[in-house]
């Protein structure tokens, strides 16, 4: 196996992995958008928790899981890898005077730093919503439905959470990182595959900027919608319910 | 006594200058102060101006290293108001000219900065680093004597323009000294891409790049993170298209090759 | 002595067949137990210690750069000369020789020329192999394109970088080599003194430049790849660091120097724009096949323009001098190199000079700009245009540009025989080190072509038959031959730190490149040498008491390695000078006044004066005794140039 290890702790093989597991990982973030949407459904959230409550049993679901947390986990543990031998390949003694700036983006030279502020936000996101959807401590849904009346009532707990400040902005920090994250790290991703290609690339990259806007915009509207529009209850506020933001809603 | 313009004013400098006396003491900035430069001179021939007057006043001269002056050798190799080769793109220092600066400026001058590459003296560095890993493969194994005739194998021209373009490195290190990493990969890329686009190089394909990773991980470079800062410092416009070859071969290679080490 | 070319005998374009079919060879066994040195590592450097080292023999390779690939052979522009006749226009071995036999005015010797030619087809072919990514049609073949002083397509090159990529090729190999541990290669060290042992060559004596230690290494013969002496002009086309040391101290130690006055002038560099100017820069002379080279008609003129006080475009195309389309109808911008070059210093000497300091004349781009477009110009000279700007800071679509000839090329150099061996047994010259090739004027793209056939293809064989010759057994590094050289450098270093005076070693190169400039330069008189003599001697006296560096030897001291090389061109200068005093005839290079045709041209004296002359150093403040070789035509028929 030691072509194997050797290759993969290559300066390469570590960027290979980062590149594979980020590219996973944003795959990722398409599905859990996709299902989060839910949250701006206008129904007590009784879409959000069905569909939370498929995420948390569904066995096929569970197994590929376990896929994400070791795209997270080598994601992680190969980026603090790489910063501890990129910082020890500078040397002791660095520049008086580093212009970076004028040759390159800063979200490029600081993807340890978006990283760090998206790995802090996943501890505490993990904590509030996974761990306890997961381990207990959910109120149950309740009401009519005999199908759905003994799911997990998720969705409170986002609404709850999204009326608390320092949440909200967190949130929203960690969504801006994730944004110029993704808007290096997309393409980047591709490139350290390999796929570098006088047509696609131009077209890779773009691709990548609307992600990184579309992804990290949506998935920050979703504290901003509940902190600024909904009532503790998640019902629209009266005052607020505008036409628009009706139509708006009511289109998800 | 300027050539282009006989009204160019000569301007008058301060310099940060690193200083270090050889390989194993400490180093830190010096100011000096260099009057009446030419718009019209090179970089390098102000630090000249610069040394002829340590010299005469009994100081020891700051030590670079320079020879073509006219941007291809790779030997000078100054970082510049935090910039590798100062500010101008696509400019080895020796053709930079002073003309990019104003009177009364303040210019920081530093080494290359990167574990792999030493300093020996003030500004000049070791980069034999460079030549072990062209020596781990960047070479196609031919002797003198048994090559077939030159027309023996076309290639087309636009694959023999891109690896001339990639052939064109002039192992300065810029992109060394620009990374944020000290990644070497801009330099490694280049000439695995030079040789992997040629025909002549498909023989030593895989064990070239895998030795050639292998050994620049081994100098103790940094690994690329896509950054960009090398392709945009780098004086000769090596691109980074050549690091993603690089990526593919390597893995590639490491997929596909017998080399169980 | 008497000196032996070692030509071998029978039909021109048998010679060198017959002679490696001669030559003794080592045991393949054997190999292994001979070393050679090489020194310098550009293209002859670095082709011949790869070579060697696939052959088998242990190589020690020198250079003082921080890498074999700093060399200046990497910043040869144009391309590399081979008799292929890929274009199927006429192109021969015997044509490419007949072309740099005549090239060379008739001084260079027959059979090395001839095997020049002959192997300039391998040299392509290996270049190839290597990787080398030679320009190509769109077919996919070796495209070539058409060069000075020959009527056929013939140059091979890889955009205007032909040479770094021969280089790159030459080191690709050389490392190899190293990496198979049959060359041990050593950066930063300057060679300082070859060593002798019972008159023959057997080791060098190096500094190693970052640590200032003083090393001795033995072997069995030694190589020296070490260019050409043009810093002898302080300015030049040569980089910084080329040096004529290593020759100088071969020289002193019995290797004769020839022809050192076969200097060429490249008639289009970017002109000296003040005092501090520390080199120059070439710009190809592919631009005077679309630009005008002229000068304003009055001296009148010409200072206003220098003052500032009218401007190029005020100058009606009346009033100015076209003067190579003047006095060569025929040829035009077109003449060669000498001849383009003595003009431009004519009209500065009148005067009519262009450009703050008076000393460049243009070229204008004008016509071709206005007759096709900026874009097709830019098409064709695009990059040669922004090095223009980026230098000058002048935009040469909008202004002509000016030039100025510049040193570019030494023909001359240690003498050698067919072997490629100098007078010294063991000692080899190779590359623009050695004088053999260009007699007193050099082609373009002939070399990048001299430097690889010397390294390929001419040494593996020639110094096989020297070392077949040599027991195998190792060279005594504790021969007290090595202790006195190592300590003669060491004592020089001592005396050039110790002399403490108030004067730069740059001061005194400058002093004597004006001396060599004025004198000894594009054109030469009698009078002006002899004047040249008694300078550079008080120069050098001067310098051995006014010198001023600082430091120590036991450091990187860049003021000392300076000194040191001064030094040996201040005795250079005195033998060039001798030299061209010695050669009362114009020839190539070399532009006596006194010989000229009334039309001003140069004027050969092939009755008296074709011979190579090969100096002998008789010691110190001593003057050098001149050995004459002399050249026999069997193959070709003496002309006289014309260019009207």
């Amino acid at each position: 196996m030691s072509w194997i290890t050797k290759t993969l702790t290559s300066s390469i093989g570590r960027k290979i992995i980062m590149a594979l597991t980020g590219l996973f990982l944003c795959t990722f973030l398409v599905v859990h958008l996709i299902g989060n949407l839910q949250l701006f459904k206008h129904d007590q959230g009784a879409a959000f928790n069905t569909y939370s409550h498929f995420m948390g049993t569904n066995p096929i679901i569970r197994t590929i899981e376990w896929g994400l947390v070791l795209g997270f986990g080598f994601h992680i543990f190969e980026a603090f890898a790489l910063t501890r031998r990129n910082k020890a390949a500078r040397g002791a003694t660095g520049y008086v005077s580093n212009h970076s700036e004028q040759n390159s983006e800063w979200t490029s030279r600081n993807m340890g730093i978006l990283g760090s502020i998206i790995l802090i936000f996943l501890i505490v996101h993990l904590y509030n919503f996974f761990w306890r959807a997961r381990f207990g401590g959910l109120d149950k849904m309740g009401g009519d439905n005999p199908e759905t009346r003994d799911y997990d009532n998720l969705y409170m707990a986002v609404v709850s959470s999204f009326h608390i400040w320092w949440y909200v902005l967190l949130y929203v920090a960690a969504q801006i990182s994730l944004g110029y994250h993704l808007w290096h790290g997309f393409r980047s991703g591709f490139q350290t595959l390999g796929l570098n290609h006088r047509k696609y690339t131009p077209v890779i990259k773009y691709v990548g900027y609307a992600f990184a806007v579309v992804v990290s915009a949506a998935f920050a509207a979703m504290p901003l919608y509940f902190f600024l529009f909904t009532n503790d209850q998640g019902d629209l506020k009266a005052a607020i319910a505008s036409p628009i933001m009706h139509a708006v809603a009511s289109a998800f | 006594m300027a050539g282009s313009n006989p009204n160019a004013k000569p301007m008058n400098l301060t310099l940060n200058v690193w200083r270090q006396a050889g390989r194993h003491t400490s180093g830190k900035i010096v100011e000096y102060q260099v009057k009446d430069i030419s718009p019209d001179m090179s970089f390098l021939e102000m630090l000249d101006v610069l040394n002829e007057d340590l010299l005469r006043k009994g100081d020891d001269p700051v030590a670079f290293d320079h020879d073509c002056r006219e941007g291809i050798c790779g030997s000078c190799d100054l970082f510049i108001n935090g910039r590798s080769h100062g500010p101008e793109k696509g400019t080895t220092t020796c053709q930079l000219h002073m003309r990019k600066f104003s009177d009364g400026d303040t210019i920081t001058i530093e080494p290359w900065r990167a574990n792999a590459f030493p300093v020996n003296k003030d500004l000049s560095v070791d980069r034999s680093a460079f030549d072990r890993i062209i020596q781990a493969g960047g070479y196609v194994s031919v002797n003198t004597g048994g090559a077939p005739d030159g027309n023996e194998i076309p290639i087309p021209k636009e694959i023999s323009d891109r690896a001339f373009e990639a052939a064109t490195c002039i192992g300065c290190g810029a992109c060394v000294a620009a990374c944020k990493n000290a990644s070497a990969m801009l330099f490694v890329s280049a000439k695995v891409s030079q040789l992997a686009l040629l025909p002549q190089g498909h023989v030593e394909r895989k064990t070239r790049v895998e030795n050639m990773v292998a050994q620049m991980d081994k100098e103790g470079f940094g690994a690329c993170t896509n950054i960009g800062s090398c392709a945009a410092e780098c004086p000769v416009g090596i691109s980074l298209e050549n690091i993603a070859i690089l990526n593919r071969e390597f893995l590639a290679a490491k997929a596909t090759s017998n080399n169980l080490a | 002595m008497q000196l032996d070319s070692k030509s071998p005998e029978g039909p021109l374009a048998e010679k060198w067949d017959k002679h490696k079919f001669n030559v003794k060879l080592v045991n393949p066994a054997n190999k292994r137990k001979y070393d050679v040195i090489v020194v310098g590592t550009g293209l002859a450097g670095a082709s011949a210690a790869a070579s060697l080292a696939e052959l088998g023999y242990n190589v020690k390779a020198f250079t003082y750069h921080d890498s074999p690939r700093r060399a200046h052979s990497i910043a040869a522009q144009g391309g590399i000369n081979a008799a292929k006749n890929y274009q199927n226009d006429g192109d021969s071995v015997f044509r490419l020789f007949y072309d740099t036999i005549k090239g060379g005015d008739y001084r260079a010797r027959e059979a090395n020329v001839y095997r020049l030619a002959q192997v300039s087809v391998n040299i392509i072919d290996q270049c190839v192999a290597q990787g080398v990514p030679f320009a190509r049609e769109y077919g996919g073949l070796l495209a070539n394109r058409s060069f000075g002083g020959a009527q056929v397509s013939r140059t091979f090159y890889a955009r205007g970088q032909t040479g770094q990529q021969l280089l790159l090729g030459a080191y690709s190999a050389l490392s190899r080599q190293i990496a198979y541990g049959k060359v041990k290669m050593y950066n930063r060290s300057e060679m300082l003194d070859l060593v002798m042992i019972d008159g023959v060559a057997r080791g060098i004596v190096t500094r190693n430049v970052i640590t200032g230690e003083v090393e001795n290494h033995a072997a069995h013969a030694v190589v020296l790849a070490t260019g050409g002496y043009g810093n002898v002009f302080y300015l030049s086309t040569n980089a910084k660091q080329c040096n004529v040391t290593a020759a100088w101290r071969a020289h002193k130690k019995g290797a004769y120097f020839a022809n050192p006055c076969f200097t060429q002038i490249h008639p289009t560099c970017i002109p000296v724009s003040g005092d501090y100017q520390s080199k120059l820069t070439l710009m190809s002379e592919s631009l005077r096949n679309d630009g005008r080279v002229w000068v304003p008609k009055t001296v009148e003129m010409a200072q206003r323009l220098r003052k500032g006080e009218i401007k190029v475009a005020d100058i009606k195309e009346d009033d100015r001098d076209y003067f190579l389309e003047r006095k060569y109808p025929a040829f035009g911008n077109l003449v060669p190199r000498d001849v383009a070059s003595r003009n431009a210093k004519l009209m500065c000497d009148e005067g009519r000079g262009v450009g703050s300091t008076g000393l460049a004349v243009y070229l204008d781009f004008a016509e071709i700009i206005q007759r096709t477009s900026a874009e097709a110009v830019s098409q064709k000279y695009g990059n040669l245009f922004a090095m223009y700007e980026k230098i000058t800071g002048e935009n040469p679509y909008e202004l002509p540009m000016r030039i100025y000839p510049a040193v570019h090329y030494t023909m001359g150099g240690l003498w050698v025989d067919y072997n490629l061996q100098t007078t010294v047994p063991g000692l080899y010259a190779t590359g623009e080190c050695n004088f053999s090739d260009h007699g007193a004027n050099r082609l373009g793209a002939s070399a990048l072509m001299q430097g690889l056939a010397d390294g390929y293809f001419v040494i593996p064989y020639t110094i096989g038959d020297y070392l077949a010759q040599t027991p195998p057994k190792p060279v005594d590094a504790n021969h007290p031959a090595f202790a006195e050289a190592k300590a003669g450098v060491q004592a020089r270093t001592e005396t050039l730190l110790n002399i403490k005076g108030t004067r730069t070693p740059d001061d005194f190169h400058k002093a004597l490149g004006h001396i060599m400039w004025e004198y000894c330069g594009m054109a030469r008189n009698a009078e002006g040498l002899r004047h040249a003599k008694a300078e550079i001697q008080k120069l050098r006296k001067e310098f051995w008491s006014d010198v001023r560096v600082v430091g120590t030897g036991e450091e990187l001291n860049q003021t000392l390695e300076k000194a040191g090389r001064v030094a040996d061109f201040l005795e250079l200068g005195e033998l060039m000078i001798d030299d061209a005093l010695d050669r009362n005839e114009s020839c190539g290079g070399h532009f006596r006044e006194e010989y000229q045709t009334p039309e001003g041209e140069a004027l050969r004296d092939d009755e008296h004066y074709a011979y190579v002359a090969a100096w002998e150093y008789q010691g110190d403040n001593q003057p050098e005794k001149l050995n004459k070789e002399e050249l026999v035509f069997e193959n070709v028929k003496l002309t006289q140039r014309s260019y009207k």
